[in-house]
């Protein structure tokens, strides 16, 4: 396997740590992904995009084993990944955030950031509910960690506040943070920006930024906005009509036909 | 001079009863903190609430943690007079550098956060910084972007290091590393800190702070350790503030109030300061330290108040209810019982019983549940405002002061406080009134000078030490008490020599929720009359409630109910202004509710929203002419400049009201 590349900005990326081969899925007769490979790198941010139907969210599914292609395999370090339970995802080191944010509503931020610790915390059911031994220095240490994260992404002021009285843009943050609690080693966003505005999206891209600059995470991103795409990412994946139509740096695939093509569109003479 | 100081333990306690008893040694800043970290050394000196949990520095730990940063500038090689600016938002840390900046003979030089960068580069190359102390990579980002212009500018110390991974750090340093270093290298520099901190004297620079300075530059006020140690000596004896006392540091650091209170009166009191997690969670964290000596200013109190009155209206039935009855009950007898005056039994039963479930509760939820000693200051702050606090029991002051004075001008005691004045002059203040009003003031806390401008300097303090603050004011003969009216230049004479105020009169307006803008004129004339802009928010809220349908500001400024409305805020005004025998000449005779709003973009006002007189009465001329001559309406054209630059004009027909005017006794006013 080759091995990593230094980006423009000095970065060090490391070598393949997931790789899509040859990924086909389909929905009954629908073909949603059509015979896809590409790989992701330790440490990059990579981003998949295309227009509105190109297959991007199954494709984020598929990689978070969520959806089992019927053709190809994901290979994870080095090895085939057999079909996992959600848990197991989560125990691999990765995690998610959701295009549609799937927070807990009534729970406040911090409870809903701890919820992402849960796969780290082993104390028994009863012990829990006691508070006793164990369970209370778990608790205190995931805290920290919970708090750290609150801290970076300055959610301070609203960490007792129920999540369902926080605006959008927050609320994404949230995701994000919960995402972050449970440490993963490889971070996939479905459309981390939808919906923000311009002051929210460059904040959200300076947080996404230096989660991979302070914690070294790899990084999956769907996202509309080319702006932010051709900013953020290392290398991006253009899907139209569930086929890969273009794949290299920002740079290749804004000079790349085919993705001007499918953006532009072409007229049919 | 300096004697030589002989060693051993009845040295020791000599020194200590006599730290005890007086200012005797203790000449810096750093002196204080030695004293500090023996004498409290186990007193919580700083708290900072990160990670969600208060994190608590005592005196001695905070002691060290100086103390290595100190060793650490050495290291980098920080020379006796150099200047290190210190940017960011309150944390320990960013105190703990300007403490450390004075014990190795530096002068720190505190800026504001959100001053952007060009602001950053005139301040920092007037100075010729040759450190600078960040909180984070906004401000190193600012720092790197004006580089250029920086000349002596070396070296640039960090405390969050996030983000910052990538960047160059041949001059960047990480605050802690540095701490390290200074650490490391304690048997190497330790004599050298104890020799320049030993050197520190009563006239040495303490700080220099950057005045924001309404016309020009900002100008650098120079203070020493004289005027620093002496204001915050005086201010705590005057409020009897002692090691028990908690503050919150919220104010920006480069503001002469935040140095006094955060780091003056906390090294002489060693009272604690505690530092809020985020700006957002200012509110929260207030809560709950419960500071017991409290500063803001007016617009925080404002802010609040409308907050409460808000979600008193979204309130239950009862509760807003029990609400409303014991805030009146409060409003008659509350500022009375916290002065101790003489009240009635049963109202103080009433307002015992309202403390249980009204004021307690609300105090509390406002973080004010234990403040026994509050100020306000900056602006005159609203009377329904002022007086809703205290009558809640919060001893809520008001001072006079500047930057130049190192804070304190006149101070309200305990007791006799009062809405429309500032108190009396602080401990070890003279005060003059000139001729034209214009206030002078001489103290301990009086500036050495501006900082490489000699003229300004001149201009300023005379060479007995008199300083003109500017401001023009006079002596309540009753009370003995200070009353600001004006910024001296505004100040005139009415065509009979009465004295001509406008700002006093504009205040009172602006006092009503529903006048967002007033403008005085009559310097010269006969009589006053008035330019009144509503506030959209205020009328349009009213107007809504009201079904009363507007298309845009200018027709809902020219309805005839908010005419009414405003015309009996008008008339009141004239009442209150016609019991001060002085004043009562400024009455407003005739005013008119504007067509637009008073805009910094039209050039109306400055972008801190302070009326330039001189350009709205050109601009205006018509319509000050038609209040003038007597006639009933007045079309203008007014041009405008929307945001994005454009230019357009609009054109109005306004009705000129008059207003009922209070003769005075032993200065009559023709009121037709």
């Amino acid at each position: 396997m080759q091995d990593g590349y230094i980006t423009e900005d000095g970065r060090k990326i490391g070598g393949v740590v997931m790789e899509m081969k040859n990924i086909t899925l389909r929905f009954g007769g629908v073909v949603a992904i059509k015979d896809i490979s590409f790989d992701i790198r330790e440490g990059e941010i990579r981003a998949i995009i295309g227009p509105n139907g190109a297959g991007k969210s199954s494709m984020l599914n598929v990689i978070s084993g969520f959806y089992v292609p019927q053709e190809g395999e994901v290979w994870f370090h080095g090895k085939p990944r057999p079909q996992m339970r959600p848990y197991e995802v989560a125990q691999q080191g990765i995690a998610r955030t959701f295009q549609n944010i799937a927070l807990f509503e009534g729970m406040s931020v911090l409870d809903n950031v701890m919820t992402g610790r849960l796969s780290y915390m082993k104390s028994g059911l009863f012990s829990q509910a006691l508070w006793k031994g164990k369970a209370e220095a778990e608790e205190v240490a995931n805290r920290e960690v919970a708090e750290k994260i609150i801290d970076f992404l300055e959610i301070q002021h609203i960490r007792k506040t129920p999540v369902a009285r926080l605006p959008y843009g927050l609320k994404k943050r949230v995701e994000l943070a919960r995402a972050l609690a449970a440490e993963p080693k490889l971070l996939l966003l479905d459309e981390p920006m939808a919906g923000m505005n311009v002051e929210e999206k460059e904040d959200m891209s300076r947080f996404i930024l230096d989660v991979n600059d302070e914690f070294g995470t790899t990084i999956a991103l769907i996202e509309h906005d080319m702006g932010v795409v051709m900013d953020l990412s290392d290398r991006v994946v253009v899907m139209d009509y569930g086929k890969k139509i273009g794949d290299g740096t920002p740079d290749e695939v804004r000079n790349n036909q085919a993705v001007i093509d499918a953006y532009l569109g072409v007229s049919s003479d | 001079m300096r004697s030589v100081r002989p060693g051993g333990p009845e040295w020791e306690e000599n020194t200590l009863a006599q730290t005890q008893s007086g200012a005797e040694g203790l000449l810096s800043l750093p002196a204080l903190l030695q004293r500090n970290a023996k004498q409290f050394a186990h007193s919580p000196a700083y708290r900072e609430k990160e990670f969600g949990i208060w994190q608590c520095w005592s005196w001695a730990e905070a002691e060290k943690e100086i103390e290595a940063l100190a060793l650490g500038l050495i290291n980098l090689g920080v020379n006796k007079g150099d200047f290190i600016a210190v940017i960011g938002r309150n944390r320990p840390y960013m105190y703990w550098s300007m403490v450390a900046a004075q014990s190795v003979g530096a002068i720190p030089v505190p800026l504001y956060q959100d001053a952007n960068a060009e602001e950053m580069a005139y301040v920092l190359s007037h100075c010729g910084a040759r450190f600078v102390v960040v909180t984070d990579q906004e401000q190193v980002d600012k720092v790197i972007e004006v580089q250029d212009q920086l000349h002596q500018f070396e070296h640039l110390l960090y405390l969050d290091p996030r983000g910052l991974r990538k960047y160059d750090h041949s001059q960047l340093h990480q605050y802690s590393h540095v701490q390290d270093q200074g650490r490391a290298a304690y048997d190497e520099f330790i004599p050298e800190l104890k020799k320049r901190r030993d050197e520190l004297t009563y006239d040495s620079t303490c700080v220099m702070l950057y005045t924001s300075g309404t016309t020009g530059k900002p100008k650098g006020v120079v203070l020493s350790n004289r005027n620093v140690i002496e204001s915050a000596k005086n201010a705590s004896e005057f409020d009897k503030l002692g090691l028990d006392d908690e503050i919150l540091a919220y104010l920006p650091m480069a503001w002469v109030g935040d140095f006094i209170f955060s780091v003056g009166q906390a090294y002489w009191t060693g009272f604690c300061v505690n530092c809020p997690e985020s700006a957002e969670t200012m509110m929260t964290d207030l809560r709950e330290i419960g500071p017991s000596y409290y500063f803001a200013p007016p617009r925080v109190f404002e802010t609040q108040l409308t907050n409460v009155m808000i979600r008193m209206e979204d309130a239950g039935n009862f509760k807003r209810k029990m609400f409303h009855h014991f805030m009146a009950h409060a409003k008659k007898v509350g500022p009375a019982i916290l002065d101790d005056k003489p009240v009635g039994f049963m109202d103080r039963m009433k307002y015992a019983l309202g403390d249980f479930l009204v004021y307690g509760p609300l105090k509390d939820t406002l973080g004010f549940g234990k403040v026994r000693v509050g100020y306000t200051a900056g602006e005159a702050i609203g009377p329904e405002i002022f007086e809703f606090y205290r009558s809640l029991g919060i001893n809520l002051k008001q001072l006079y002061g500047q930057t130049e004075a190192t804070v304190f001008i006149t101070v309200q005691p305990d007791g006799e406080v009062r809405a429309d004045t500032v108190g009396i002059p602080a401990p070890d203040v003279e005060i003059k009134i000139a001729d034209n009003g214009e206030i002078f003031y001489r103290s301990p806390g009086t500036f050495v000078e501006y900082y490489k401008n000699p003229e300004s300097t001149a201009d300023t303090k005379d060479p007995e030490g008199w300083v003109a603050t500017g401001d023009a004011g006079f002596f309540e003969d009753k009370s003995g008490h200070l009353r600001i009216i004006d910024r001296a230049k505004d100040v005139g004479k009415m065509a009979d020599g009465s004295m001509f105020a406008p700002k006093y009169v504009e205040n009172k307006l602006k006092f009503y929720p529903d006048i967002l803008e007033a403008v005085l004129f009559g310097n010269g004339k006969d009589r006053c009359v008035a330019f009144i802009n509503i506030d959209l928010t205020a009328v349009g809220n009213w107007a809504e409630r009201n079904n009363i349908a507007y298309a845009s500001y200018q027709e809902l400024a020219g309805h005839p109910k908010v005419l009414a409305s405003i015309r009996e805020h008008v008339s009141t005004v004239n009442k209150s202004v016609a019991e001060d025998p002085m004043l009562s000449g400024c009455q407003v005779h005739r005013f008119v509710v504007l067509h637009k709003e008073l805009d910094a973009d039209d050039g109306e006002m400055t972008r801190t929203r302070k009326v330039r007189r001189r350009i709205v009465e050109d601009k205006f001329a018509d319509i000050i002419a038609a209040l003038y001559d007597g006639s009933e309406t007045i079309s203008t054209t007014t041009e405008v400049t929307y945001e994005d630059g454009r230019k357009g004009a609009i054109s109005a027909t306004l009705e000129i009201a008059d207003a009922e005017v209070v003769s005075s006794m032993g200065h009559k006013v023709a009121a037709e």
